[in-house]
């Protein structure tokens, strides 16, 4: 009992240690050394704002709409929306894909060729044609990101789905599973951990084409903030929106690897 | 069993099975023909890789022979069939599925209402010596309890015969032996026909009615034995002793 009181407290120690502090311990160093890069001169500070000041830039742009005529929550809504339109369009459409594809070899033959011609395609040449297509609007740049997320969701819910156990399979036909419920109960289970890793990447993918989906033309959003910062030559407005986009997106990845942990637990005891 | 209590379970005639490797072929099961009787203890016996698996696999209809046939009480069968129930050498538990959940599959995917395949289940895991276990995910199972998940799972599906694929492979020695009085236990208190595959003589001759020595790769039947040992066995006893000098002469080495 006493020993798994000293247990618990190591641990909540090692938590502390190592989930907090350190990590909080590089984040603040970094921002010294380049705090003190622009103030020694090492950059210009016309290229380059100190952190002190971005965090003034901040505040301000909290209820400042200008110059881009939008406040930075109103940037990030919309810049949410894009994205999180996009990559649940991507989700909802590519995983079943890769299941199917992955399962039954009638849709393979016929999707797969299809299927690997679309996917070198980058993002961004989608582009020129989205625009021909649906304009500049909001379904375009919902286009442009769904395909950023698609194709590593249908490729990692495939490869879960291949990977499924011969020998859970074999189980479940003694058993007197018909070939769809092997897949519902063993092939779509036991593929979920590929499936995670496929959302976590598709996650980042969607929000990371979105600089390049709102070149399309924006009225808002954190990609068209970065534009105006340019336009304007306001580099603390440009780095602003990336440390935005880096501290959204990695957040995202926290909740999701959250996620996972608890949807599939047997796999991370294992 | 007495000879004239005989009665064949299943008939399997002729079977072969040939792969196609690129442009060779392989073949792994030659011309095997065998009856089963009902409620035996069967004990297929041969060395690693002769083929032992793709036999019973073709028994268990999990995969289909190139040519000859099985009949199940006089029945041509093609395909698993709900008479036959397997363990698995490699255990196929769901590792996301609690032992409860894992046993009680078979009713499940046939649509059995929930309270009477939980019962039927918990009969079986009471059996297998599992009470208490229910509600314990695979992997905090050591390999022997894990096995018994897989014997009770069998038992659940209430297969007539039951077919049991080098099931204590992977444990060890003590472990093993153990789980050998278990199967045994649990055969003399559900009488099923029994199919035990193993590499192990010794194993085969403590456990077996008849004992079916197959050659190396392709499977064909080199010799059968019937094995009139009463139960339990001695592994010290003379008559085992001769049994095994016997058979270990004319078993092939694995390659």
């Amino acid at each position: 009992m006493n020993k798994n009181k000293t247990e618990n407290t190591l641990l909540k120690r090692d938590k502390w240690k190592y989930g907090v502090i350190i990590p909080v311990l590089t984040v603040v160093i970094f921002l010294i050394i380049w705090e003190l890069m622009v103030r020694v001169g090492v950059i210009p500070q016309r290229y380059l704002p100190k952190p002190s000041e971005l965090g003034n830039v901040f505040i301000d742009k909290l209820s400042n709409p200008r110059p881009e005529d939008s406040t930075l929550p109103s940037n990030i809504l919309s810049s949410l929306q894009v994205s999180l339109s996009g990559f649940l369009v991507a989700v909802v459409l590519g995983i079943p894909l890769g299941w199917f594809i992955g399962w039954y070899k009638g849709i393979n033959r016929f999707v797969r060729p299809i299927f690997e011609i679309i996917r070198p395609i980058p993002p961004i040449a989608w582009i020129p044609l989205t625009i021909l297509l649906l304009g500049i609007g909001f379904r375009a740049k919902v286009f442009i990101i769904f395909f950023s997320a698609f194709v590593p969701c249908v490729i990692n819910s495939y490869t879960g789905i291949k990977l499924t156990n011969i020998t859970l399979i074999n189980v479940a036909k003694t058993c007197g599973a018909s070939y769809f419920q092997i897949l519902t109960k063993v092939g779509i289970p036991s593929s979920l951990p590929m499936v995670f890793a496929g959302i976590r990447i598709a996650l980042g993918a969607s929000w990371a084409s979105l600089v390049a989906a709102e070149m399309l033309a924006a009225d808002s959003g954190l990609g068209f903030m970065i534009m105006m910062g340019r336009q304007f030559t306001r580099p603390d407005l440009i780095v602003l929106g990336m440390v935005v986009i880096g501290l959204i997106g990695a957040l995202f990845a926290f909740i999701l690897s959250k996620l996972e942990k608890k949807m599939v637990r047997w796999r991370s005891i294992k | 069993m007495s000879v004239e209590n005989r009665q064949v379970k299943l008939k399997i005639e002729n079977i072969n099975k040939t792969y196609q490797v690129k442009k060779s072929y392989f073949t792994a099961v030659k011309n095997v023909s065998l009856e089963v009787y009902k409620n035996e203890f069967l004990v297929i016996l041969g060395p690693g890789l002769c083929g032992k698996t793709v036999l019973l696999n073709m028994i268990a209809g999990i995969e289909q022979p190139t040519n000859g046939k099985v009949y199940l009480d006089g029945e041509k069968i093609r395909g698993t069939h709900k008479s036959i129930g397997m363990v698995f050498q490699k255990l196929g538990l769901l590792p996301w599925k609690t032992v409860m959940e894992n046993t009680e599959i078979g009713p499940k995917l046939a649509g059995v209402k929930k309270s009477e395949r939980q019962k039927k289940a918990k009969n079986f895991l009471d059996m297998v010596g599992l009470t208490g276990f229910e509600k314990s995910y695979p992997h905090q199972l050591s390999g022997g309890m894990k096995q018994r998940v897989g014997i009770a799972r069998a038992y659940t599906n209430n297969p007539d015969i039951l077919i049991l694929d080098e099931p204590f492979g992977q444990l060890d020695a003590q472990t093993r032996y153990s789980m050998q009085d278990e199967i045994l236990r649990i055969w003399q208190m559900q009488k099923k026909t029994i199919i035990f595959v193993t590499n192990n003589i010794e194993e085969a001759i403590y456990l077996g009615d008849r004992i079916i020595l197959l050659g190396k790769c392709p499977a064909e039947i080199k010799k059968i034995y019937d094995i009139s040992l009463s139960r339990p066995r001695n592994v010290m006893d003379s008559g085992f002793l001769e049994l095994r000098k016997m058979i270990s002469s004319n078993m092939d080495l694995a390659v």
